[in-house]
């Protein structure tokens, strides 16, 4: 089997990916940072206005540049992929995994994927701009994320010619990312201030501060499991620093936010809170069909009483992953088939009862 | 209830979608409910960042004058795009856009960003007066925030780093 298709298969097959460990600052509440950069080739049309014949140039480009890193050996290996090699079903597991946006699974030329096979690296090709550097770790941990992007871009920017400006920064495709081209993001869990009803209080706030909320999988997913995705919105006339720093602490603020609503209900609250805790682990650990919204709204109770300490036993990760088992083309994906609605509830609650068996509080 | 999407089956399934704060509850026959089950991921939103941007730049063209027949609009020479194009895809074409349309991009950057500077990582390529360009321009706002802070003593010493660091540009420059 060739490399590319032993990784992916690796990739789509698993549930688990390292940034969902549990490891990291304050990850009680924050799932994980990522750190986004935007390149694009120096006088190279964007993507949105190239031939296949430009676009597939780009790609063996970027090709040719990650080889000569690996080459290098100074950091973990990487791997190009190519995406029309890539079946759609695996495509869309790839977008449910974080790896990808969910534009960039659709089949267009030259579209390529570069990762590595501790998924915190990820490179989309000919996404909206040329590169997209993305680094996914766990936790609040904004400033690991971007060493680790910082340090693939300078690798890449020695061997591929970014186009860029004094004055501008780095060129982007849409004028909201031009600049540093930095989106930082950070993906919180709120399930107390959800059960309190100030989610919205809280990240109206936020809001105000200059800063983006999207749901678990960007916009029109907002509230899914009570998670959140906060991201700077400005990329030009702030340095990486103060982007990172902002954003850094305005999470923890709404991270502290979270822990007290957590805490109040701990003590105010208790009985009721284990009964809905319980009841949902009860469901999840034994119901025979479940639709994807109500496994990720199960997820968010029972993760909230595993960081509270009131179910014992599965650690992070293993709660982490229903997140993943819950989408719609990873059960497609572990059966090797498209499936009907009801087909896959069934068969997404039997992966769940499965996956949670060997872990029973 | 018959399915609100076809019309034809049993709604069996309830669909709910929140966006931007807004839910919506759709009664749907299984198969249409797995047609959108299944695209969920797969789901374009139209209420995107490039129409939003579209929208404000077609607010902008309004203002202009039509080009007159015989009057070339301007043209990036490397792609070929026009402003009006721009204006339309709310996406530029190519790197060499930003100095092609500079001048109506200007106030567009600053409208989105609230700045027009680019004060961040110089690529390594640059060179080395581009970083030292970055660097003095990081100094000279710290100086300035030192003395609206009034910390005189932070600002002198702020002043000599930027002046030796000026030294070294025209060395650099040369």
């Amino acid at each position: 089997m060739r490399r590319e298709e032993g990784l992916l298969e690796n990739i789509v097959r698993r549930s688990s990916s390292p940034w969902m460990d549990g490891s990291g600052t304050m990850s009680d509440v924050v799932i994980s940072s990522r750190v986004r950069l935007a390149r694009n080739l120096r006088d190279v049309e964007f993507p949105h206005r190239m031939d296949e014949k430009a676009a597939k140039t780009v790609f063996d480009k970027v090709k040719n540049a990650v080889l000569d890193v690996n080459a290098r050996k100074a950091v973990p290996e990487l791997t190009c992929i190519d995406l029309e090699d890539v079946s759609p079903l695996d495509r869309q597991v790839l977008v449910e995994k974080h790896l990808m946006s969910p534009q960039h699974a659709q089949p267009l030329p030259g579209r390529g994927l570069v990762t590595r096979p501790d998924e915190r690296v990820s490179i989309m090709v000919n996404e909206e701009d040329h590169l997209r550097i993305q680094c996914l770790y766990s936790g609040l941990e904004l400033d690991e994320a971007y060493i680790t992007a910082n340090g693939m871009d300078d690798l890449l920017d020695e061997r591929l010619d970014f186009a860029y400006d004094d004055r501008t920064g780095f060129l982007t495709a849409c004028p909201t990312n031009v600049g540093t081209g930095l989106r930082a993001s950070v993906m919180v869990h709120l399930p107390a201030l959800a059960i309190g009803d100030e989610v919205s209080r809280v990240l109206s706030a936020v809001n105000k501060m200059g800063l983006v909320v999207r749901g678990l999988y960007g916009e029109g997913t907002e509230g899914q499991g009570n998670v959140y995705q906060v991201s700077n919105q400005i990329t030009l006339g702030q340095s990486e620093k103060e982007i990172l720093e902002n954003l850094s602490l305005i999470a923890k603020q709404v991270v502290a936010e979270e822990k007290r609503y957590r805490e109040t209900l701990m003590k105010n609250r208790r009985s009721a809170l284990e009964d809905r805790i319980f009841r949902a682990w009860g469901i999840l650990t034994n119901a025979r069909s479940m639709s994807s919204e109500e496994a990720v709204r199960l997820w968010s109770d029972v993760r909230l009483g595993v960081e509270l300490g009131l179910i014992d036993g599965p650690d992070v990760t293993h709660i982490n992953e229903i997140l993943v088992i819950a989408q719609p083309n990873f059960v497609m994906r572990s059966h090797g088939r498209t499936m009907s609605s009801e087909e896959r509830d069934i068969a997404r609650a039997e992966l769940l009862r499965r996956h949670l068996a060997s872990m029973k509080s | 209830m018959t399915c609100e999407e076809c019309g034809k089956n049993p709604a069996t399934v309830r669909f709910e979608q929140v966006v931007n704060g807004k839910r919506t509850v759709m009664n749907l026959c299984a198969e249409c409910a797995q047609k959108k089950g299944v695209l969920s991921v797969l789901f374009q939103p139209t209420f995107s960042i490039n129409s939003l941007l579209s929208a404000l730049l077609g607010s902008q063209m309004k203002g202009l004058p039509a080009a007159s027949p015989g009057e070339e609009e301007k043209r990036c020479r490397i792609c070929g795009m026009s402003y009006r194009d721009f204006a339309r895809a709310g996406r530029l074409g190519c790197s060499r856009c930003y100095e092609t349309f500079e001048d109506r991009l200007d106030p567009l950057l600053r409208r989105i960003h609230g700045s027009g500077r680019h004060i961040g990582k110089a690529p390594v390529k640059a060179g080395g007066a581009a970083r030292t360009r970055r660097k003095l321009e990081e100094l000279r706002r710290q100086l300035a925030a030192a003395v609206a802070e009034e910390a005189y003593e932070k600002a002198a010493e702020l002043r000599d780093k930027i002046k030796a660091l000026e030294s070294t540009l025209g060395r650099e420059e040369e």
